[in-house]
């Protein structure tokens, strides 16, 4: 080797792959990612692509984007700012630079860095040669040009050829952090199997990207992102959409109930309705609905026959399910609904993650209309959440909102793979045939939950419905008594299930100067901040939940012992305001960001920061 | 035999039933009371299911599981049951407001599935619990309380919708001959897949008489056919009159008359793949036909749920994963 190559050992590092929609940038972020996660790196994926399938190639609409943050140290999110940017044109160079750190690398194929493609990045003037890029380390190697020059004896056309360039890029990656090409190739020939020419030409083409990077002078420096400490067994890599769709099997399964989803697709959940399409060998029957409103009322039909009976959707799809779940409210049937939370009102920013339906969740509905609501809080534990939903629907049959968001949805972590025998037991409320003893809303005196007598049962024929029914009997009932005392009974309930939920945890000390408070999908980022200022010697915790409706018993102890509480999420301030409404003692900070992007954890550091300088 | 034990009684219910006085639902519960036992299935499986509207307390009246739902989901919520457990006897009561205008949409895309449901419609031609609006089959220019000019919509015929949504089973019957009802009703139990059955249904309150026309005792023997498969289209008291194919159209024709005999006659086929006579039966009316009563499509072909449960059994046969634990270890698995 002609060169002096200096090996720098990183705690973390965070890669951006952005091109066309069509640049296989997804691919090659899976690929580089599910590599590092086989040499034991922590990780956090986050892919951001355009709602458009394949908008004008070359423009900024259509720049497609697959975030990979890797670490010997713990991560929790997909990073604030890149220390690598592939930019397959110019368009992708100019929607990113924002997002890179100041010297990082950016590796850019310069063939398409033309004044045509200039003129659909909308750049006025070369952006190579106005200085821009000075303070950055620039690897510009043809690389259209050298995987067609690679490929020119495989017999394969243009187009395809150019579907192996993302290879390229990769390979130049594998020899910057030292990754084994057998790696590399292997997952190539897993994804491709049974395509041979394929397999072989993107396998040419990943060496030469790797033996360019080696001989070429900008590259002196490789780095070393040693395996994370903390993990040791089986794991795998997984998005909060296939851990969803997991989690409900599992519960399936634990449960010995046959797992049936009726949905309508929608972005960014239907990915849940897909996954779970493909379980057909599990037994799990998925209903693609001719609406959201079907998708939620075959559930109904389900449930009231004896499925696990789950409905997944986004926001506008929520709004439509509304009525329906005031039904399953009203007929207290188990049912999980899962809201994979949009950029909204209406079909708002379909592809971005918010947190703007918790109070669509809580109360949009019609009536008192009471549901459990939980929400996750990283792409692995929507495992657990959504067994959890199940478990909690089954047992105190009601309706579950369990709230995910566009974050979750697509972004991977690596996840230790559970046991199921070691997943917590669930006890649906069933009825013996021919008990004399039971009525429709005859309840449990514990949890108020009223008993599932299933059709095709003995001796146990009885009707629900919307209509108001009398308590025990099930009669239908106008008496005014009645109702008061129904309504009071379903929110009772509800908020006896904060009797079994554990308490709320705590990032950090149980009291101090400041509690940052999240819900569901922001926490990796609001513990990333939290924690570096806790290194830093200030006296900030975090309180993330998981549980909205009801809250944990300890929510109040918690908020008591700081001088002050800042609630952080994306959104105008809703699980603040719900917060005011549950413990109007307190008072709360808010912080707020809905530009459909997750929270960065320097912007929430500053805003910690300012705070505890008041203090 | 588990039928011979259960009779009409069995479905009966104790508490009132909560109709109008003359109300035509009264005779079409009774008749799905009767039929019930005669289709051998056991009462703990069967399940009524409705929507919202007069038609829609039905569930309330019959002494089976029974969900009275949301206005216009029936069908979605009856598909919820029966392919949640197929081996169920799913009934989905309701109306013409129900199933044709708020509910339009799930209706034809449960007819488009073909799952096994029996679906009654009880067609009065007006919307009685909210008191007389008028609703999707309500004749054009009728005058009601939200069509003081008379309605300048073109009404539905459910048959019509029916066979455009690919439909395997259509009825059509009228409340007061209980006779043709559980003829007409055991037949659409006993179909495998979507049955649905129109009911011409009188409303004592908001369209009395509504049918009076095709069900009045001095009209119905000519403006009616009674339709039979495998039996001639022939009508009038003395079964004189006839339908024949002319020209690609429906043709009313007297026997005896421009030297028709009876083997010019149409014979009934409802097993026929091919809807086209179906239709054309469907959607006679009056003043040139007879309106057309009787089982009129009864086409045998798969039901949605038997394909589901074929493709489960095939998958769980092919598939190396069987159980989550094989799942959660499937795929892309690091040991560090």
């Amino acid at each position: 080797m002609s060169k002096n190559i200096k090996v720098v050992e990183l705690e973390d590092v965070v890669v951006k792959f952005a091109g066309d929609s069509g640049d296989g940038m997804q691919f090659s972020g899976t690929q580089f990612s599910d590599t590092s996660a086989s040499l034991g790196n922590d990780l956090s994926t986050f892919p951001d692509f355009p709602s458009e399938i394949r908008a004008p190639q070359g423009t900024i609409a259509g720049v497609s984007g697959f975030t990979v943050h890797i670490g010997h140290k713990d991560v929790h999110t997909s990073g604030d700012q890149a220390d690598v940017l592939v930019a397959m044109n110019p368009a992708a160079l100019k929607a990113n630079m924002k997002w890179v750190k100041s010297g990082a690398t950016i590796i850019i194929d310069i063939d398409n860095f033309d004044n045509k493609h200039y003129k659909k990045a909308g750049y006025i003037e070369d952006p190579l040669h106005e200085g821009l890029l000075k303070s950055y380390n620039l690897i510009k190697p043809p690389i259209t040009n050298l995987t067609r020059a690679t490929l020119k004896d495989s017999g394969l056309d243009n187009k395809t050829m150019d579907k192996t360039k993302n290879q390229f890029v990769v390979g130049i990656l594998f020899w910057l952090f030292n990754r084994d090409l057998k790696r590399g190739e292997q997952f190539i020939k897993d994804k491709f199997k049974g395509k041979d020419d394929i397999i072989s030409a993107n396998i040419k083409v990943l060496n030469e990207g790797y033996n360019y990077a080696e001989t070429v002078e900008a590259l002196n420096i490789t780095y070393l992102v040693n395996p994370a400490k903390k993990y040791k067994g089986k794991f795998r890599n997984i998005t909060g959409n296939i851990a969803t769709a997991w989690g409900l099997i599992a519960a399936s399964e634990k449960t010995n109930l046959p797992l049936f989803l009726g949905s309508y697709p929608i972005t960014p959940a239907s990915e849940i309705l897909q996954e779970l399409s493909k379980h057909k060998n599990l037994g799990v029957k998925t209903f693609q609905a001719e609406d959201e409103i079907a998708g939620v009322c075959s559930a109904i039909g389900a449930s009231f026959a004896g499925n696990l009976a789950v409905t997944s959707t986004s926001g506008p799809g929520l709004a439509l399910k509304s009525e329906a779940i005031g039904l399953a409210v009203m007929t207290e049937l188990p049912i999980v609904v899962i809201n994979v939370q949009r950029g909204g009102p209406s079909t708002g920013l379909p592809t971005k993650p918010e947190q703007s339906d918790l109070m669509q969740a809580l109360y949009g509905r019609s009536g008192e209309s009471p549901c459990i609501v939980i929400a996750a809080t990283t792409p692995a534990d929507c495992f657990n959440y959504a067994y959890e939903a199940s478990k909690l629907a089954l047992e105190h049959m009601t309706p579950v909102i369990l709230l995910t968001d566009g974050l979750l949805a697509n972004s991977s972590e690596l996840w230790p793979i559970p046991k199921m025998a070691d997943m917590p037991e669930i006890k649906p409320r069933f009825v013996k045939n021919n008990d004399e003893n039971y009525q429709p809303y005859i309840r449990d005196e514990k949890t108020l939950a009223r008993f599932w007598a299933i059709p095709g049962q003995k001796g146990l024929r009885h009707k629900i419905g919307g209509l108001e029914k009398e308590n025990i009997t099930g009669d239908v009932s106008n008496d005014p008594i009645n109702h008061q005392e129904m309504v009071k009974i379903r929110e009772e309930k509800v908020q006896r299930v904060a009797r079994n939920l554990p308490d709320q945890i705590i990032d950090g000390e149980p009291s101090g100067d400041l509690l940052v408070i999240g819900w569901g999908g922001t926490y990796g980022a609001l513990l990333s901040s939290v924690k570096d200022l806790q290194e830093k010697g200030k006296k900030i915790s975090l309180a993330q939940f998981n549980y909205i409706k009801p809250l944990p018993k300890n929510t109040g102890e918690i908020l008591e012992n700081f001088k002050k509480i800042i609630v952080c999420e994306l959104n105008l301030g809703q699980f603040a305001n719900y917060l005011r409404s549950q413990f109007p003692e307190f008072e709360y900070k808010q912080y707020n960001k809905i530009q459909g992007i997750p929270f960065m954890i320097a912007e929430l550091k500053n805003k910690f920061n300012e705070i505890l300088e008041d203090i | 035999m588990e039928h011979s034990q259960v009779t009409a009684k069995d479905y009966k219910v104790t508490n009132p039933v909560k109709w109008c006085a003359g109300c035509g639902n009264f005779s079409i519960l009774s008749a799905i009371q009767d039929v019930l036992p005669e289709t051998g299935i056991e009462k703990e499986k069967v399940v009524s299911i409705s929507g919202i509207g007069c038609s829609s307390r039905f569930p309330y009246y019959m002494n089976t599981y029974g969900f009275h739902s949301l206005h216009g989901r029936a069908s979605a919520i009856a598909s919820g049951v029966k392919l949640a457990n197929p081996k169920l006897s799913v009934w989905q009561v309701t109306g013409d407001g129900d199933s044709m205008a708020i509910g339009g949409n799930h209706f034809i895309h449960l007819v488009r599935r073909n799952i096994n449901i029996n679906v009654v419609i009880f067609n009065n031609k007006i919307y009685g619990l909210t008191k007389g609006q008028y609703s999707p089959t309500t004749p054009k220019g009728s005058i009601t309380k939200t069509s003081p000019d008379g309605t300048i919509e073109n009404p539905f015929n459910p048959g019509e919708l029916t066979m455009g949504s690919q439909g395997t089973f259509f009825a059509r019957m009228v409340d007061t001959n209980p006779k043709m009802m559980r003829k007409v009703l055991k037949e659409a139990a006993d179909h495998k897949g979507t049955s649905i059955v129109e009911v011409l249904q009188n409303c004592v309150i908001f369209s009395n008489k509504i049918h009076q026309e095709i069900t009045g005792k001095d009209v119905r023997y000519d403006n009616q056919i009674f339709l039979e498969h495998g039996k001639p289209m022939l009508f009038g008291k003395e079964k004189e009159k006839g339908l024949i194919l002319d020209n690609n159209r429906l043709k009313v024709v007297k026997i005896g008359e421009n030297g028709i005999t009876g083997d010019d006659i149409l014979i009934h086929d409802t097993k026929t793949d091919c809807p086209n006579v179906h239709f054309m039966l469907s959607r006679m009316t009056l003043p040139e036909y007879p309106v057309a009563m009787g089982v009129i499509r009864a086409y045998d072909c798969t039901v949605y749920e038997t394909l589901l449960n074929d493709q489960i059994i095939q998958a769980k046969e092919n598939s190396d994963i069987k159980n989550v634990d094989d799942l959660l270890n499937s795929g892309d698995v690091f040991k560090i």
